[in-house]
């Protein structure tokens, strides 16, 4: 064990990570989440990356029931949670033994001293005391007794349980963290002040041990450094720090109010989409109706008559509830109407890993329907643009009358980023295309020369009655049509209209480098990784490789093949097993197409894709 | 709640251009006339009319409709109008569907659709059989029954229409056969006047697949002696002579003759569709004789869409935004030079 330096020494650190992790019942989620808060109010750049069990309380001690929170916060800019561990806070044996292969050598663990009793290190399968065997010697381990610690603050507080008390042991460590990082406590003190507004005594009790932790971290010789992180340079504005989901529901709540139509929420509670339910459910102020549906189907299949009816319609879902939605999507295909499915990628297939991440529902977005159906497909790539492409995606339903599938993950989607806030007078003007005359020439299927779209007739105009369905329809009148020249002209109309959609699409940039030996390319949720790996090989002085990040998924930007023939070869980085290789290698045979694939239900490591990307080019 | 009109319709301003395309025969066309013909008596303008189906034979309906409607996919209908309904509360929204379509594949969208009771008109064409995919057996098809997939008899008992639905909270459900298209018109006004789910099962016989399926209730000869039209407020008297009643025997309903043993008109029961109760509601339902017919249950209760409404609305009094920038600027904000 590294023994504690006597001299307190103030230390500037560029970027800082942290991970708070303990059982899942120990509030880790919450903790991690007042860290990173803080630490952008402070002008930090932040990146979070909650991981945490499907199970809600598993089994106190136990290895799988292990939730953690990393926090990474930066003076420069920040795009992923980080590889490795500055700090780690362990709550218990458990939660050191699932976490110590992060921690960098030589950095520093807090343990809770208390929580290693014999039949916790049982639960954790630890054969002998870790903090008396020798094996944490690389490591600065701060052993504290925080559950003793925090009894010992509360002993005066009148009215709480023992397990209150306990249970707010992890603000004793959030306290030792506020000031090895020299954050200020406020915000944290301010948040007890609302969330137990009606519990005078959880105010004073969470506060009280909030600041003996901070106390107890200022007043103990242990604590080697004081470290601080300075403020990120960051384009002036207004600020807040958004989750990905919160940011998915933003986007429509923005694109409803610029189209001047009510937003309609079909949906089914399921992991991890169903946030973007419960922050939309909240908005009822601005008209959003939002209905908890028996199941998937009916979820999409409401969106379905509300967008017939004229509303700005999504559904929202995770990986095997889009499996569920996939015939009343081909319905919505068929029927061109306006509609967007959000889903939230989990590791599959079948149930799958629910509460970890993959990108394996490309695939499944792209062809998992019957009959040629394509769809519109996009992809968010970083939290806080979570906000841009549910925008997007309900601007281009609009527009283009055709369902979207928006796709995020859970990475992004439970991650946490700085946003800077978008007014809805900044955002890009959407133009649903609702007939309103009865013009007695209309047809239900006329279309716009240059989309394809056709009109969208509601009920209640008069004069436009009609009817639609799934079956194939003339393709001017709407009627049930077995005719075999039409049903040749209305599949290649439904193809071609989800082509055009590259005429309204922004062209691909690469970034790093416009040609040279390697282009490595990637798509939705890694983008912060990527990015973190390409600007340590550039800062390490690697200069002709570059990336092509795709958040349009179909159709692709119209510049894809130009952009790949600039480089010698091309590098596929994705969390599954080639799901966008090989859309690319359908569309663009020409190119040789190398893949870099993990699927752990982890995001990519900064580190294995600098190493891969170097065992590419040398 | 839907604006009445001035303007003056025929049934024939409800009929589409398209040829219609049910088996010759089929009750189909009894009850698309029916329709047809109540909806000029609703008054409800044509453009706030629509209707949704799911798959089957009878939900070729809309088509047939000139108004807007939705074929849509096979079980959802419920689901689809609902979402219809929700987006645009003023709208008369009726719902097309079968037995295989509303209680096999549909049967979730179904008991759910009746528990929120969001104001639907629901035509439940309840034939007893597969009749678009040839001849199947389904949830209404009686054990024994001989058809394409049970050559050697039905193994599966039936559900009963009526039982499920009022199981599953339906307010109103009414009952009529399918040979009788003004007691069809008369029920379909009174269930679009009802606000709530109104669930009608029409027995529809299918000439093709299962003819002939209700006919001992049904057929002209018979009808007036197996079924009784209950009314609100009326003694439940049937029978050609008019001199059959229903009284409760204990926990049992009982036909009595009129006339004898002293049986009077004063002691049969008077039918209470609008209690909440629905205890005689089911043991009418579940009545072979005679088979109850009518309006059933209309009790009425709080949609849906007025509990929705009235949340937003409360929502609306105590929320300071009214616009997105509102929220998005609200709360834990930092400013960055």
């Amino acid at each position: 064990m590294i023994e504690a330096k006597e001299e307190t020494q103030k230390q500037v650190l560029e970027q800082v990570v942290v991970r708070f992790a303990g059982d899942s019942g120990d509030g880790m989620q919450l903790t991690g989440t007042q860290f990173s808060d803080t630490s952008a109010m402070f002008g930090n750049d932040v990146a979070t990356f909650p991981n945490y069990p499907a199970e809600i309380r598993a089994p106190q001690g136990s290895l799988y029931g292990v939730s953690g929170f990393q926090v990474h916060i930066g003076s420069v800019e920040i795009s992923t949670p980080g590889d490795n561990l500055d700090l780690l806070v362990a709550m218990n044996p458990a939660g050191l033994k699932t976490n110590i292969k992060a921690v960098k050598p030589g950095h520093m663990i807090i343990v809770d001293a208390d929580a290693f009793t014999k039949k916790n290190l049982e639960k954790a399968q630890y054969e002998s005391h870790p903090l008396e065997d020798g094996s944490l010697e690389n490591y600065q381990v701060i052993e504290v007794g925080m559950t003793s610690l925090t009894k010992e603050a509360l002993k005066d507080v009148q009215g709480l349980d023992n397990k209150s008390i306990i249970r707010s042991k992890n603000m004793f460590a959030l306290g030792m963290v506020y000031w090895m990082y020299n954050r200020s406590k406020q915000h944290t003190i301010d948040f007890f002040n609302k969330k137990f507004k009606t519990k005078p005594e959880l105010i004073e009790s969470n506060t009280k041990v909030l600041n003996a932790g901070y106390f107890y971290a200022e007043t103990l010789e242990l604590i080697p450094n004081d470290y601080t992180v300075a403020p990120a340079k960051m384009p002036a504005g207004t600020y807040r720090i958004i989750m990905g989901n919160t940011a998915t529901a933003w986007g429509f709540l923005a694109a409803a109010e610029k189209s001047g139509l009510e937003l309609f929420l079909g949906s089914y509670p399921i992991t991890p989409a169903s946030d973007i339910l419960h922050e939309l459910v909240k908005h009822k102020h601005f008209g959003v109706k939002a209905l908890q549906a028996e199941d998937e189907i009916a979820g999409i299949s409401s969106a379905i008559g509300a967008s017939f009816a004229g509303d700005l319609a999504i559904t929202t879902t995770s990986g095997p509830g889009l499996a569920l939605k996939g015939e009343a999507l081909g319905l919505a295909l068929m029927l061109e109407l306006p509609l967007v499915v959000v889903d939230v990628q989990r590791g599959g297939p079948s149930t799958g890993l629910p509460t970890k991440t993959e990108q394996s529902d490309l695939l499944q977005a792209m062809f998992g329907r019957n009959g040629e159906s394509p769809v519109i497909v996009v992809a968010a790539s970083t939290p806080s643009n979570c906000f841009n492409y549910a925008y997007e995606a309900a601007k281009l339903t609009l527009e283009h009358m055709t369902p979207v599938i928006l796709l995020t993950d859970g990475y992004i989607a439970n991650g946490s980023a700085p946003w800077k806030i978008q007014s809805v007078d900044d955002m890009p003007d959407i133009k649903p295309l609702k007939v309103t005359k009865g013009d007695s020439d209309w047809q239900p299927y006329d279309r716009d020369e240059e989309t394809l779209a056709r009109g969208w007739a509601i009920p209640g105009t008069p004069g436009l009655e009609h009817r639609v369905g799934g079956l194939e329809k003339d393709k001017l009148s709407g009627q049930v049509s077995y005719d075999p020249d039409n049903h040749q002209a209305m599949t290649d109309i439904r193809a071609e209209k989800i082509k055009r959609v590259q005429n309204y699409i922004p062209e691909l940039t690469p970034e790093f480098a416009q040609e040279g030996e390697l282009l490595v390319v990637g798509w939705g949720g890694t983008y912060g990784n990527l990015y973190a790996a390409l600007k340590d090989l550039k800062q390490s002085g690697v200069k002709d490789v570059g990336l092509a990040h795709f958040n349009y998924i179909n159709p692709l930007p119209k510049n894809t093949a130009e952009v790949f023939s600039k480089f010698k070869k091309l590098l596929v980085c994705e969390l599954n097993t080639g799901q966008f290789a090989s859309i690319l290698k359908m569309q663009f045979p020409q190119f040789t197409i190398n893949q870099f694939n993990k699927i752990e239900g982890l995001p990519f490591g900064t580190n294995e894709l600098v190493e891969k990307i170097n065992e590419e080019i040398s | 709640m839907e604006t009445t009109t001035d303007k003056k319709y025929t049934f024939k301003d409800f009929a589409s251009d398209q040829e219609v395309r049910w088996c010759p025969g089929c009750d189909d066309y009894v009850i698309l006339r029916a329709v047809q013909k109540a909806l000029p008596e609703i008054g409800v303008n044509k453009e706030d009319v629509v209707f949704i189906s799911g798959i089957g034979c009878s939900s070729r309906f809309p088509y047939y409709m000139d108004t807007y409607g939705m074929h849509g996919i096979h079980g959802r209908a419920p689901a689809i109008a609902s979402g219809v309904k929700l987006a645009n509360p003023e709208l008369s929204v009726w719902v097309i569907t079968g037995d295989g379509d509303s209680m096999a594949i549909g049967g979730n969208h179904f008991i759910h659709m009746l528990r929120r009771n969001i104001d639907l008109n629901v035509i439940l064409f309840n034939n007893e059989i597969y009749g678009l995919t040839k001849g199947q057996f389904s949830p209404t098809s009686l054990v024994g029954q001989k058809t394409k997939s049970s050559p050697f008899g039905n193994t599966q008992p039936p559900f009963l229409p009526g039982e499920l639905a009022i199981g599953a909270q339906a307010r109103f459900f009414a009952r009529v056969g399918g040979n009788t298209p003004k007691e069809m018109s008369h029920v379909f006004i009174e269930a679009e006047k009802f606000k709530g789910t109104s669930l009608i099962e029409v027995l529809q016989n299918c000439p093709i697949f299962n003819d002939g399926c209700f006919s001992k209730y049904t057929d002209k000869d018979v009808r007036e002696d197996k079924q009784l039209f209950v009314e609100h407020g009326k003694p439940m008297i049937f029978g050609k002579e008019k001199n059959k009643g229903l009284v409760l025997n204990g926990l049992k309903l009982e036909v009595v003759t009129l006339g004898e043993n002293g049986i009077t008109e004063e002691d049969l029961l008077v039918h209470d569709a609008q209690t909440q109760d629905p205890t005689l509601h089911q043991m009418l339902v579940r009545s072979e004789y005679p088979l109850v017919t009518g309006i059933i249950r209309g009790f009425p209760d709080v949609t849906f869409e007025e509990r929705v409404s009235a949340l937003v609305e409360e929502v609306k009094a105590n929320s300071s935004f009214t616009k997105t920038d509102d929220l998005f600027f609200s709360g834990e904000t930092y400013e960055v030079t």
